[in-house]
């Protein structure tokens, strides 16, 4: 009988490789759309010189309309007469997509071999978290063309996982009491959604700040304007809007994982809630995402203010995933590590 | 803003704007102005983060309420800088005044910020849909169409459609108005329609529904009581506060509040992990067995990890277990001074466990016992033991004894777990003649000088073959009385329902405007959005091709005069 969790690691490796492939195939694309967005820049700069002084350069401002085609057909194509074709992004997300199939085997696998969900310990959350973070993101890319988030998702993906591979490891042992919960299957789960829509949200608010960066600097005419594939994405005030359609997902899970994990420590610990240190620090990403909601939704913080918000949310995500899990004690002590 | 918007504090984003103006320099000038600031959006934002940010220590410092054992131990290596940093609270951050004070401004700036929010928009869900606007044209999401009509009555066509329109957007849940007028150049027809108020009644549920949570945890604590009561196997509990070893009460848990109800605990059951597995020697499927008599009726239950056992509106949990030795001490006329199935505190997950025997009376002297129970144990090579399984695979008790005054009866509180060998004379083990005593369950050993003897009773039942039943074990249970729990639950999902409302749910206005010329219709949609709103305009194509759909079908044609 061939070992499943052995077969799991293989694939889980396989799948790191191929994610790395990804990343490499998506920094080329960005690499290649500043080539694009150089192009028509002379392009531009000769019509302009044509037409005379006066003319507009056409759609020098990014596609601002809600139309979710309108992000793939940027100014730059529509200039150079032919909508460019981003192979390299394309080899990217089809490497994503084989990644992801081979990490859904390893998951499986290692699900299948253990005989329970496979998200019991910090290898298992690890594995499941990222699964769902490239799922989400293959998934949303089905209706909008995100794949400049690409190098963001696969590097990310490549260095949690391989992290949790090559230090987080244990091999499959017999569940411990308190996890032997339904709400495992449920709280775990959506926790894990939940990040993966912070994820998403932090890359768009990264950009959302380069390019509200850039935008400022062509207003000033300045020389450098930043990395040129940022004139091939949405405008900052787009990115904004995605970022927050990402984050508002993400807040509804997180304060369903929020309330899931309350009605399980009721039951396992004997109270809803105790301020241990995992329990204090979901609640302070809650309070961090409710604090980004009402930003954007006031003068003077809306744009950058609350993008940093954003990226500070999920900063405190990725630590509570890590150096919580690991440092830290308390009672949530299921990382498996001792 | 029309009357129909939702009320903003003055820096929201589609707030009046710039209200918070240099304040008349009087004093209820003064208290307006800080009301205003207390109820802004901004300062609610600060406040946010630094709840936030003042979170963050109790995570890092162990906390009374969590973990009390972790301050002893965080006391013990920092004995310096200890007592600054609790005279910070940084030990009881949650329950810190300057905790507490972020909160409670957190919430009046909420509830200051939140009711004259309500107010407002019960009186928007009475109110009408606005005015068309007179140049739809303007609106950033607008769809325009001609129609041919060969009626000469363009008249009666455009009203048609509207009339059309109007079904149309009821159907999909908008609130609408007609308003139809005489312009100069020909009539014209419209309807207003706006829909998306539970975005508004969302928010407000949601923000309420904290304040819900708040009072219930408040409240709440109040009311609740907390017990922790150790019970070895064959021993009864009885639900009174004598029986209990600690109790913690909420200000109004009287001293008759505990419901009459006893338990017994029949056997605990524990599964080992096989030897050579994965995870070998790991414990689990902890079942306390018990016997529950309530109205004199008596029942069979058990306590189980994740599983709490409902009696009388308590929860009983079961928090930890052990093993209880049983021990029998005599005196040198062979009486029995002591015989106590005493439970002793697991140091690791082998269940290396540590116990004290307080003989206080029947000796010349009071006899205080140190002993570890192994219940596995395994020599280590420098000759000391260890545990190498949970299970009574080989179990051994080793002993050390003292003689002198325990201090029992100073009156100081003494834990039963721990004893002070300062005051005392060992006469077993470290520091004395005699080794120390080992035991395995059925044996006995003598005291030196005659003293008497100790026993390690064997607790097999009759016929056993093997050590597994020979020493009793206990659960630790811990009783919850908190009847909030069910109402914080109940706010906290009115919260997410709330939320779900007040994110998704879109707020727009839609018109549809139709005007008559010489054999022709022009009809004119428009959307507008009132906040967050990404699918307003596949909403307005929608209600334009719909729109044609319905003008064109033959029934709406049939039923013309
Ligand atoms: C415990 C403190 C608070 C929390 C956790 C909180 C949380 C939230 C969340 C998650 C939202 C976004 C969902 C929605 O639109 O309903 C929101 C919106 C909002 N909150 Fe709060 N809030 C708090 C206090 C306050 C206070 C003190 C104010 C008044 C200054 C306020 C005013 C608002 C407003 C006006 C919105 C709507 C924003 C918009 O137009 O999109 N909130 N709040």
């Amino acid at each position: 009988m061939p070992d499943l969790d052995s077969l799991s690691i293989l694939f889980i490796w396989t799948a790191i490789a191929i994610y790395a492939a990804a990343f490499v195939a998506y920094a080329f694309d960005l690499a290649r759309r500043s080539e694009v967005s150089a192009d028509a820049r002379l392009v531009r700069e000769r019509d302009a010189m044509l037409v005379g002084a006066g003319a507009p350069a056409a759609g020098s401002g990014a596609p601002s309309g809600a139309d979710a085609a309108d992000a793939a057909s940027d100014p730059a194509a529509s200039d150079l007469q032919k909508r460019p074709r981003y192979v390299m992004a394309r080899i990217g997300t089809a490497l994503t997509v084989l990644g992801f199939l081979f990490q859904l085997a390893a998951t499986i696998t290692r699900g299948i071999a253990a005989e329970r969900v496979p998200w019991a310990n910090l290898y298992e959350f690890a594995m499941t978290g990222t699964l769902l973070v490239v799922f989400v993101y293959l998934l949303v890319n089905t209706r909008i063309d995100l794949r400049f988030l690409g190098t963001f998702i696969t590097g990310l993906v490549v260095i949690l996982m391989g992290a949790a591979a090559i230090s987080f490891y244990v091999g499959i042992v017999p569940l411990m009491d308190p996890l032997k919960s339904v709400w495992l299957v449920i709280h775990v789960f959506v926790a894990s959604l939940g990040t993966a829509f912070f994820a998403l949200a932090c890359a768009l608010s990264v950009l959302q700040l380069m390019q509200s960066r850039r935008e400022r600097k062509i207003v000033e005419a300045a020389e450098k304007q930043g990395p040129r594939f940022l004139a091939t994405l949405p405008d900052a005030d787009r990115l904004e809007g995605m970022a927050f359609r990402f984050a508002i997902v993400g807040f509804i899970f997180w304060t369903f994982t929020l309330i899931a994990g309350a009605i399980w420590a009721q039951d396992a610990w004997g109270r809803y809630w105790g301020f241990d240190v995992k329990e204090t620090w979901t609640f302070i990403i809650w309070v961090l995402y409710a604090g980004y909601l009402h930003a954007r939704a006031t003068r003077g913080w809306r744009g950058n203010p609350s993008a940093w918000l954003s990226i500070v949310g999920f900063t405190a995500v990725i630590f509570n995933f890590t150096i919580v899990n690991v440092f830290f004690k308390g009672l949530h002590a299921y990382s498996g590590l001792s | 803003m029309t009357s129909s918007d939702p009320l903003r504090p003055s820096d929201h984003i589609d707030g009046d704007g710039g209200s918070i103006a240099q304040p008349r320099l009087d004093f209820v000038g003064w208290l307006r102005w800080g009301w205003r600031q207390l109820t802004s959006m901004r300062t609610a934002i600060i406040l946010l983060l630094v709840l936030a940010i003042a979170a963050i220590p109790g995570s890092i410092f162990p906390q009374r309420m969590a973990d009390p054992n972790g301050v002893t131990q965080w006391q013990t290596d920092n004995p310096d800088l200890f007592p600054v940093l609790d005279a910070m609270d940084l030990f009881d951050v949650y329950l810190s005044p300057w905790f507490s004070a972020i909160y409670l401004l957190l919430f009046i700036s909420l509830v200051g910020c939140v009711v004259p929010r309500i107010k407002h928009h019960i009186k928007a869900l009475q109110s009408r849909p606005p005015r068309t606007p007179a140049r739809l044209k303007r609106l950033e999401d607008f769809r325009e169409t001609v129609r041919e009509t060969t009626d000469a009555d363009a008249d009666a066509e455009a009203s048609r459609s509207i009339d059309i329109a109007q079904k149309q957007l009821k159907a999909l849940g908008y609130r609408v108005e007609r308003y139809d007028t005489a312009a100069t150049s020909g009539r014209t027809y419209s309807v207003s329609a706006e829909r998306g108020y539970w975005r508004e009644t969302g928010n407000l549920i949601f923000h309420l529904a904290l304040v819900g949570v708040l009072i219930s945890v408040g409240l709440g604590g109040s009311f609740a009581y907390t017990g922790q009561r150790v019970v070895v196997e064959g021993q009864t509990f009885v639900n009174t506060l004598l029986d209990y070893e600690s109790m913690n009460r909420g200000r109004f848990v009287g001293d008759d509040a505990l419901s009459p109800y006893s338990m017994t605990l029949d056997s605990f059951d524990v599964t080992y992990q096989e030897y050579g597995s994965a995870a070998s020697g790991q414990a689990g499927d902890f079942s306390a067995n018990v016997t529950v008599r309530e109205n004199g009726e008596s029942r069979e239950d058990a306590v189980r990890v994740n599983h709490p056992l409902d009696i009388a509106g308590d929860k009983i949990y079961l928090l930890g277990n052990g093993y209880a030795p049983t021990i029998t001490v005599r005196n040198s006329d062979g009486d029995v001074v002591y015989s106590n199935s005493v439970p002793f505190l697991p140091q690791d997950n082998a269940l290396t466990s540590l116990g004290v025997i307080k003989v206080t009376d029947g000796m010349p002297e009071q006899l205080g016992i140190a002993a570890f129970f192994y219940p596995s144990a395994a020599k280590l090579e420098n000759g000391a033991y260890a545990s190498a399984h949970g299970d009574l695979l080989a179990p051994l008790l080793t002993l050390r004894v003292y003689e002198g005054d325990l201090g029992i009866d100073e009156g100081t509180p003494k834990s039963v777990y721990v004893l002070d060998t300062e005051e005392l004379t060992p006469i077993v083990g470290d520091g004395s003649d005699a080794p120390s005593i080992e035991l395995q369950p059925g044996e006995s050993a003598d005291l030196p000088d005659g003293r008497g003897s100790i026993t390690f009773e064997d607790e097999s039942p009759a016929g056993a073959v093997d050590f597994t039943q020979s020493v009793k074990r206990f659960a630790s249970l811990q009783v919850h009385h908190d009847q909030s729990a069910v109402w914080v639950l109940v706010f906290a999902l009115s919260a997410l329902g709330g939320l779900m409302l007040a994110l998704f749910i879109p707020r727009r206005r839609m018109w549809v405007k139709a005007t008559a010329a010489d054999g022709e219709v022009r009809l004119e949609y428009a959307g507008l959005a009132r906040g967050e709103d990404p699918t307003l305009k596949a909403a307005v194509n929608d209600l334009a091709d719909g729109h044609a759909r319905l003008l064109d079908a033959p029934s709406s044609r049939t039923t013309r005069k």
